[in-house]
């Protein structure tokens, strides 16, 4: 085990800062070096992943390495498309629609709590703060049972509601978008669009959404992320296999691999297909999840 | 229920200079509806109903087929039933053994390489950071996958390359430091960015003081920087407890391949086995509520024991200053 592990940094950073001065160049290839090495860590089974999806069932199970002659991209890719009459990129699109709706109208309506909390002030407004931080902290996992039980009794269980409706709330991004709003809306801009005669909702719709758009921006990628990546509720709620987002898809084929071991390369091939979205939208929207994650430290 | 998400706006739109009002409820009530409404409907009412059917246990009257199933008060009965379960007592041990495991290690990594991408030395601070938070673009569910594949003799090329050196290796005999690996891999970098984010707030005046105090790299990083960022240090501790008491998506794909992993392995999963395996609802209630509760008094005792520590801290400073 500690084998896959890396090398702690710990030991490089303990070289790097000996009160004795070692040569400048020194410390600089032993700081660099263990970011190297923690940068392998994080990096090198996604490269598996790039390579395995290359193999067929034979060289994925014989352990074999990847050459020109036996590169079977493009035949993995046609198995993923064929398979089950397309079923892969039927569950594809499902994920695509509860992120992309679920993250859409969860921000908005995060932005629009977040905004109520900054601009106004109402009778018992920071216990009513209090309550949602409170919610951040509720196991979302211990949530699930009680509202598959509840949605059973409202006939939408294996519905897309009931995945994209608990997808909807985030008390998080309630708690981010006031910080963004207390960043981004000044309140002398507020003030002047009443001057003019706009009203609340529209002062909110026309102004206040536009001044807090990165943040708007970067509750949706959170939510995309949280969304796209949800395994539990989608498991607890879906029994019909064309309802599946594609998580939950990998994991009923990743279960038949022990019977039918043609499935591995299925599997590899769909896990590297589905994280594809969500690496362009990281190097892509680099400064977004940085300010959601420096909002979220500075509390 | 829907009464109540309206009350907070609802008496006194009490917006301030506001000139034209929209209806009695103003607009503030209009912009929280939305969330408190469903923040109602999925957070607290499911809470609620957990507590509710945790109460009761369904008993079936009647000869086998065809007899009526009847919910019948058992007041404590199915936390009694829970508790008593080994089974259930053995899931929060694995839980309790993980976190003693993983949080230290991923804490103290993410803050590690967090110090050391701050440090004047580092290159490429872009691309590091950006490598280092990767994993967290991978589902779960596919990171449990590839780690698992990498696990498995044959499939590995690590296992093989170990294999052929000579060592012989079974991770998948070993379930929580697997686990733990795959828990490490997904969230340092996540945590790392926070800590970083955290660091290079910190005001440069401060740093240069401690530099010229003469305090090495390694005296300015445990003396300064890290209380310093404290606060960053106990919010990523606290949703990292709670997230560790929600252990699911790694353990079931590793309960296919790795014998050790019982289908109840966590708390969680007991709770689903009890669900959809066992039907039985009354029992998977109380654990989860049991769950929240653990979760509730953890995130208690991780506040209330910083908090306490920082009045400490702030009393000395300011007895010091004196």
């Amino acid at each position: 085990m500690s084998t896959l592990t890396p090398v702690r940094p710990d030991a490089d950073v303990a070289a790097a800062g000996k009160p004795r001065r070692r040569p400048w160049t020194m410390s600089k290839t032993a700081v660099n070096g263990a970011l190297v090495l923690a940068t392998l860590y994080t990096l090198l089974p996604l490269g598996w992943l790039l390579t395995a999806s290359a193999k067929n069932t034979a060289d994925l199970i014989g352990g074999r390495s990847l050459g020109a002659g036996n590169f079977h991209l493009g035949q993995n890719l046609h198995d993923l498309a064929t398979t089950g009459d397309g079923i892969y990129f039927r569950w594809y699109l499902n994920s695509l629609l509860y992120a992309g709706i679920g993250a859409l109208l969860c921000a908005l309506i995060c932005v629009c709590a977040g905004y109520a909390f900054h601009v106004y002030g109402f009778p018992g407004k920071e216990k009513l703060f209090g309550v949602v931080l409170l919610g951040v902290l509720v196991p979302t996992t211990a949530l699930a049972l009680p509202m598959y039980l509840l949605a059973s009794q409202l006939h939408i269980v294996n519905t897309y509601w009931a995945v994209l409706l608990p997808s909807l709330v985030n008390p998080f991004g309630v708690y981010l978008a006031r910080v963004f709003c207390a960043g981004y809306v000044p309140g002398e801009t507020l003030e002047a669009a009443r001057m003019d005669g706009a009203g609340e909702l529209r002062t909110f719709w026309s102004i206040g959404l536009k001044m807090v758009m990165p943040g708007f921006v970067t509750i949706f990628l959170f939510q995309f992320t949280a969304i796209w990546n949800n395994f539990f509720l989608p498991l607890v709620m879906l029994s019909d296999n064309r309802l599946f987002p594609v998580s939950l898809g990998l994991y009923s084929w990743n279960a038949q691999t022990h019977a039918f071991p043609e499935y591995y390369p299925l599997v590899v091939t769909g896990s590297l297909l589905a994280i594809l979205p969500l690496v362009i939208a990281f190097v892509l929207l680099q400064r977004h999840w940085k300010a959601g994650l420096t909002a979220g430290s500075v509390k | 229920m829907t009464g109540s998400t309206t009350v907070p706006g609802g008496g006194t739109p009490a917006a301030r200079g506001t000139r034209k009002r929209r209806g009695p409820l103003g607009a503030p009530a209009v912009l929280l509806a939305p969330f408190l409404v469903l923040f109602t409907a999925c957070t607290l009412i499911p809470i609620g109903y957990a507590v509710y059917l945790s109460l009761f246990s369904e008993r079936r009257s009647g000869l086998g087929f065809g007899g009526t199933t009847t919910q019948v008060f058992t007041g404590l009965g199915n936390y009694t039933r829970a508790l008593g379960d080994a089974a259930f007592r053995d899931g929060f041990w694995n839980t309790a053994q993980y976190c003693l495991l993983y949080i230290p290690l991923m804490l103290g990594l993410s803050l590690a390489v967090a110090l050391l991408l701050d440090s004047a030395l580092a290159r490429a601070k872009r691309f590091f950071q950006l490598a280092l938070f990767l994993p967290h673009a991978v589902p779960g569910i596919i990171a449990a996958l590839v780690w698992t594949y990498l696990y498995t003799p044959g499939i590995s090329p690590v296992i093989d390359a170990l294999n052929s050196a000579g060592t012989q290796v079974d991770v998948l005999g070993h379930p929580l430091p697997a686990i733990v690996n795959i828990a490490v891999w997904e969230w340092t970098g996540y945590n790392m960015v926070i800590f970083y984010a955290a660091l290079q707030a910190i005001p440069r005046e401060v740093l240069e003081a401690a530099v010229v105090d003469g305090a090495g790299p390694l005296r300015t990083a445990f003396g300064v920087k890290i209380p310093l960022i404290r606060a960053s240090v106990v919010m990523v501790g606290l949703f990292t407890v709670i997230g560790s008491l929600q252990l699911f998506t790694e353990p079931v794909i590793l309960h296919d391949v790795a014998p050790g992993v019982v289908s109840t392995w966590t708390p969680n999963m007991y709770a689903y086995s009890a669900a959809f395996e066992r039907n039985d609802y009354g029992l998977a209630a109380a654990s989860s509520v049991l769950l929240a509760l653990v979760a509730a008094a953890l995130s208690f005792v991780v506040t209330r024991f910083t908090r306490d520590r920082d009045e400490k801290r702030t009393q000395k400073r300011t007895e010091t200053a004196r």
